[in-house]
C-alpha cells in the first residue's frame, strides 16, 4: 500500500510506516538494514527498482532522498518535505519511503533521515549519481557505515578516482570496484591452476574506464609488477593478460557474457563472465558491511600501501 | 616435494606433444596465490581445479539434486574454470545425450535462473561413460576420460567419485576404482569418495562397509553425505550457541527440562518398498539425521570450527549417550494405517505394494535417550520420526523448566506453558522463542506468545541448497559437515540394542495416517509427565 504525505515531518512518516504495516498485517518484519539512496528525480526510478530487487536478498528499509530544484525565490525560502510511504508488495520485501525536499530542508536532509533509520541496524548510503567528493564527510554519509558511490556516473571518472583515493575513509566503496568481482575471482582461480610467478601484466579496456584502472592498480599492488593499460574499443574491460615464464595466462571477453581463459600449455576454455545489472551489484555490496580494505589498496595503488 | 624444482634452467625445447598428459605440477611449497588475501572477502571460495564423477547418474537423486546443485554452483561462479562432470551409467549414450539429460535436469530443478553462457561453460566438460560396474572396459574408458580431462581441461588429477548407487554396489565400484588405478591420486592431487546413506544397517555391517571403502580411499578422503548437515539452519545451531552470549548460559540441566527432536514426513514409502522394508524409520532417520542433530544440540564448544575439533566433540556426546533401562516403556515404534490424510485417502503400510502383510518394519519410531555428562545429566532427549504424519517438518525443541517461583496467582498463569526455543530445520527455516506475555486488558493474565526469526525474512532467496554446499565442500576438501566413520559406528551402537529389543518383543503399534503417531508415543511421554509438541 502507498500513503502520500505532503508538507510533513519525520514523526508523521514514522506513524505512517507503523500504520501501513498494521494494515497489511505484518507488524514485525526482519529488515536487516536501512538503505539511503540520495539521487535526483531523473535517476530515482531505476535506483529504487535496483534496491527493491536487491531487497529480495537483503530485506531493508529504503529511504530515497530526492532534492527538488526550486525555481522561485518564494520556494527557496519556504522549505517543504513531501513523503511517499510504500509498504507491502509495492516495496520489494521491505519498505520504501521516498522523501522529496524543497528549499532549505534540502540542506538538512540528515535531520529527516536520522529518525527514520531502523534501530540498531546498519545504514548504507548510495549515491547513484552526483556523489560528494568526500562521502564520509557528507552529513548523510556520516550516518552510514557503508557508502556506495559509482565512478561510472561521472563525466571525467579518472579525475574523480583520484579525489576518491585522496578522501578515502573506511566504509567507502564504489560500484566500479564491485563490477570487477567476477573478473578478480576468475583471475585468482586461474592463478590457482597455473601456480606460477607472474612477471608482467596488462589490462585491456575501453578508454577512461575506471574499473579497468582499479583492476590494474589491484594487480600492481598484489603481483608487484607494473601493469600495461591497453586501450581497446570496449565494451568495458575486454581482456587481462598475465605474463609468466611459461607463457601467457589470459582471459578474453571481446563482447557478450562468454569469456575465454587460456593457460600456458592447456587448451582454451570457456568462462561465463557477464556484465551484471545494478541490482546484483547492490546485493553484493550489502553482503558485507565492514570496510573493504582491498578496495582501499586498489584505489590508492601500491605507493600508498607502503605508507599505510 | 623436490621433483619439479626448477628443472632444466635452460629453455630446452620441450616440444610438448599435443596429447602429452599434463602432469599436475606439484607447486613449490611456498607458492602463494598473490591475488588471494584473507581481507578480500568479495572473492568467493572457489574449488580448485577438479572434476566430479557420478556413478548412477541417471538416478533420481542425481537428476533432482546433484546436477542442479552443480549448475547452481557454476552459476554462482564457485566452480573452477575447466570443472568437468563425468557420468557413469548403464546406458548406450554419447556425451551429447548425457549433456541433454543434465540440461533437462538443470532446467527443471535448478534454484538459480538458467543462463546459456554458464551452461556452455559446463557443457564443454561433460563426459559420459556407458557400462556396468563389473565391466572392465568401461572403467578403462573412465580412466582414459579422467586423463583426457586432465590434459584438455586442466583438472589437475583431482577427482571426486560420487557413489549415487545402492550400497550393495559400493564394494564393486570401489574395487574397480582401485583395480584401474583411479583411486590413487597422482602426486600433488587428490581422489575422494562421496557416499550416501545408508551406512550399513547395524554396527557390524557399517564396519564392514567402512572397511571396504577405507581399503581403497584414505578415511579422511571419504565424504559421507548427510544432507541435513548441509542445511543452513543446522549450521546455524552452532552459530546460535557459540557466537552468542544469551543462549549458552541456560543451555544445560539447570534450565532445560527436556529436548524434543522431530523429523516428520507426510509421504508414505512411495516406490521404495524394496529398500524400506526391513530397514524402517529408526535405521533410516534416527541413526543418522536425528542423532547428528542431537549431537549438535548437545555438544560442548569445539576448540575450533574445523572437522577434527567437531568430530572430537560430537564423539564425546555420542559416547555418553545412555539408553533407558526399560526399552519397552521408553521406546515406541509404529506403522501407518489406512486413513484420510489431508483430504486424501491413503493406504496403510501393510497394504503398500511390495510389503509383506506381516511386516514388522517401523514407519514411526520414538526413543528416549539420556546423555551422561555434567551438562545434560537427567535431561531426556526425545527423538521421533515417522512417515505419513501430520505434515512435513523437522525441528529441535529445547523446552525449559518452569520459573521456580511465580509472584502471579495461579489463575493468572493458567494458560502459561513452558518456555521453549524451537529451531525449525525445515521447511520455513528459522527459530521460534516461546514465552509468556501479559494479555492486554485490565486483569493480569499471562499467555504463551512466540517470537519468530525466519530465515526467509532476514536473508531471503540466497540460501543455497544443502547439496550445493556439500558438493563444494567435497571439492574444497572441507570435512566439517560430513559425519566420520567413528560417528557412524557410535550411532549404530546406540541404535542396535533398541532394534534388537524390537525384533524380540511385540509388533509396531498402528497409527492413523495423517496423525502425529501412535497413542503409545503419547503414553511414553505421559509416563514422564510430559507431552509432545505439535510441530
Amino acid at each position: 500500500m502507498k500513503i502520500d504525505l505532503t508538507d510533513t515531518t519525520a514523526s508523521k512518516i514514522n506513524k505512517a510506516l507503523v500504520q501501513g504495516r498494521r494494515a497489511i498485517g505484518t507488524p514485525a518484519v526482519g529488515m536487516v538494514l536501512t538503505m539511503v539512496i540520495v539521487t535526483d528525480e531523473e535517476n530515482a526510478y531505476d535506483s529504487i527498482k535496483a534496491a527493491e530487487d536487491a531487497s529480495h536478498e537483503h530485506p531493508m528499509r529504503t529511504l530515497v532522498v530526492i532534492k527538488r530544484h526550486v525555481r522561485t525565490l518564494r520556494d527557496r525560502t519556504h522549505s517543504r518535505l513531501d513523503a511517499e510511504v510504500r509498504v507491502g508488495s509495492e516495496a520489494g520485501t521491505g519498505e520504501t519511503v521516498v522523501l522529496r525536499t524543497y528549499g532549505e530542508v534540502s540542506d538538512h536532509a540528515d535531520s529527516v533521515v536520522l529518525p527514520l533509520l531502523l534501530p540498531d541496524a546498519p545504514v548504507v548510503v548510495w549515491w547513484p549519481v552526483d556523489a560528494p567528493d568526500a562521502p564520509a564527510e557528507d552529513p548523510l554519509g556520516a550516518l552510514a557505515q557503508r557508502r556506495i558511490t559509482d565512478l561510472y556516473a561521472f563525466e571525467r571518472p579518472m579525475e574523480v578516482l583520484e579525489t576518491r583515493a585522496r578522501n578515502y575513509a573506511p566504509g567507502d566503496t564504489d560500484l566500479a570496484w564491485t563490477r570487477l568481482t567476477l573478473w578478480r575471482s576468475m583471475l585468482a582461480a586461474a592463478l590457482d591452476q597455473a601456480r606460477v610467478r607472474i612477471t608482467s601484466a596488462a589490462v585491456e579496456a575501453e578508454a577512461d574506464n575506471p574499473s579497468a584502472e582499479l583492476l590494474a592498480r589491484w594487480l600492481e599492488a598484489r603481483l608487484k609488477v607494473s601493469v600495461d593499460r591497453v586501450v581497446t574499443a570496449g565494451p568495458v574491460v575486454t581482456a587481462v593478460r598475465l605474463g609468466t615464464q611459461n607463457g601467457e595466462i589470459r582471459i578474453d571477453r571481446p563482447e557478450g557474457p562468454l569469456a575465454t581463459l587460456s593457460l600456458p600449455g592447456q587448451p582454451p576454455r570457456t568462462l561465463a563472465l557477464k556484465v551484471r545489472p545494478t541490482s546484483e551489484l547492490i546485493a553484493e555490496e550489502l553482503r558485507r558491511l565492514d570496510a573493504d580494505e582491498m578496495y582501499a589498496i586498489a584505489l590508492k595503488g601500491e605507493a600508498a600501501k607502503e605508507n599505510a | 616435494m623436490t621433483e619439479n624444482a626448477p628443472a632444466a634452467e635452460a629453455p630446452a625445447p620441450q616440444a610438448p606433444a599435443p596429447e602429452a598428459v599434463q602432469v599436475p605440477v606439484a607447486p613449490a611449497a611456498d607458492w602463494e596465490n598473490a591475488l588471494r588475501d584473507a581481507r578480500d572477502r568479495r572473492l568467493p571460495r572457489i574449488a580448485g581445479p577438479s572434476g566430479l564423477v557420478i556413478f548412477g547418474v541417471t538416478g533420481d537423486l542425481s537428476r533432482k539434486k546433484l546436477m542442479p546443485a552443480v549448475y547452481d554452483l557454476a552459476n554462482r561462479g564457485l566452480l573452477p574454470p575447466g570443472f568437468s562432470l563425468v557420468g557413469f551409467a548403464r546406458r548406450e549414450w554419447e556425451d551429447q545425450d548425457f549433456a541433454q539429460l543434465v540440461h533437462d535436469a538443470v532446467k527443471e530443478h535448478a534454484r538459480t535462473p538458467f543462463r546459456e553462457e554458464v551452461w556452455q561453460q559446463l557443457a564443454e566438460g561433460m563426459r559420459f561413460i556407458p557400462g556396468d560396474f563389473d565391466d572392465d572396459t568401461a572403467f578403462k574408458q573412465l580412466k582414459d576420460a579422467v586423463e583426457e580431462l586432465d590434459a584438455s581441461r586442466g583438472t589437475g588429477g583431482n577427482f571426486a567419485f560420487y557413489l549415487s548407487v545402492p550400497p550393495r554396489f559400493f564394494p564393486k565400484v570401489v574395487q574397480q576404482l582401485k583395480k584401474h588405478g583411479l583411486a590413487s591420486p597422482p602426486q600433488g592431487s587428490w581422489r575422494r569418495a562421496v557416499i550416501e546413506k545408508p551406512f550399513g544397517h547395524d554396527l557390524a555391517s557399517a564396519r564392514e562397509l567402512n572397511a571396504i571403502v577405507h581399503d581403497v580411499f584414505e578415511p579422511d578422503q571419504v565424504f559421507r553425505i548427510d544432507h541435513y548437515l548441509g542445511k543452513e539452519t543446522v549450521q546455524n545451531i552452532l552459530a546460535l550457541r557459540f557466537a552468542n552470549q544469551m543462549y549458552e548460559p541456560i543451555w544445560n540441566r539447570s534450565y532445560v527440562d527436556h529436548i524434543q527432536i522431530t523429523m516428520a514426513e507426510d509421504i508414505g514409502i512411495g516406490g521404495r518398498a524394496g529398500y524400506y522394508d526391513g530397514i524402517g524409520a529408526a535405521r533410516d532417520v534416527i541413526q543418522n539425521h536425528l542423532l547428528q542433530l542431537m549431537a549438535l544440540t548437545a555438544i560442548e564448544e569445539p576448540i575450533a570450527f574445523d572437522a577434527e575439533a567437531l568430530l572430537t566433540e560430537k564423539l564425546k556426546v555420542l559416547k555418553s549417550v545412555r539408553l533407558p533401562q526399560d526399552l519397552g516403556r521408553h521406546t515406541v515404534r509404529g506403522q501407518y494405517a489406512a486413513a484420510w490424510q489431508g483430504g486424501e485417502k491413503v493406504v496403510g503400510y501393510l497394504e503398500e505394494e511390495g510389503i509383506d502383510a506381516k511386516s514388522k518394519t517401523d514407519t514411526f519410531a520414538a526413543i528416549k535417550l539420556g546423555i551422561d555428562n555434567r551438562r545434560w545429566a537427567g535431561v531426556p532427549f526425545y527423538l521421533r520420526t515417522g512417515k505419513r504424519l501430520g505434515r512435513r517438518v523437522t525441528e529441535i525443541a529445547v523446552v525449559f523448566k518452569r520459573a521456580p517461583h511465580s509472584p502471579f496467582d495461579s489463575t493468572a498463569t493458567e494458560e502459561l506453558g513452558q518456555n521453549a526455543i524451537v529451531i525449525r530445520v525445515q521447511p520455513d527455516e528459522g527459530m521460534t522463542v516461546r514465552f509468556g506475555s501479559k494479555v492486554p486488558g485490565t486483569s493480569m493474565e499471562i499467555r504463551d506468545v512466540s517470537m519468530d526469526f525466519a530465515y526467509g525474512e532476514s536473508f531471503t532467496e540466497s540460501s543455497p541448497e544443502a547439496y550445493e554446499r556439500l558438493i563444494l565442500d567435497v571439492l574444497l576438501g572441507d570435512a566439517n559437515l560430513f559425519p566420520r566413520h567413528q560417528e557412524v559406528e557410535e550411532s549404530w551402537k546406540i541404535l542396535d540394542p533398541i532394534e534388537e529389543y524390537w525384533a524380540a518383543h511385540g509388533r509396531p503399534a498402528q497409527y492413523a495416517s495423517g496423525s502425529w503417531g501412535p497413542r503409545e508415543a503419547d503414553e511414553m511421554l505421559a509416563r514422564d509427565g510430559r507431552s509432545w509438541r505439535r510441530p
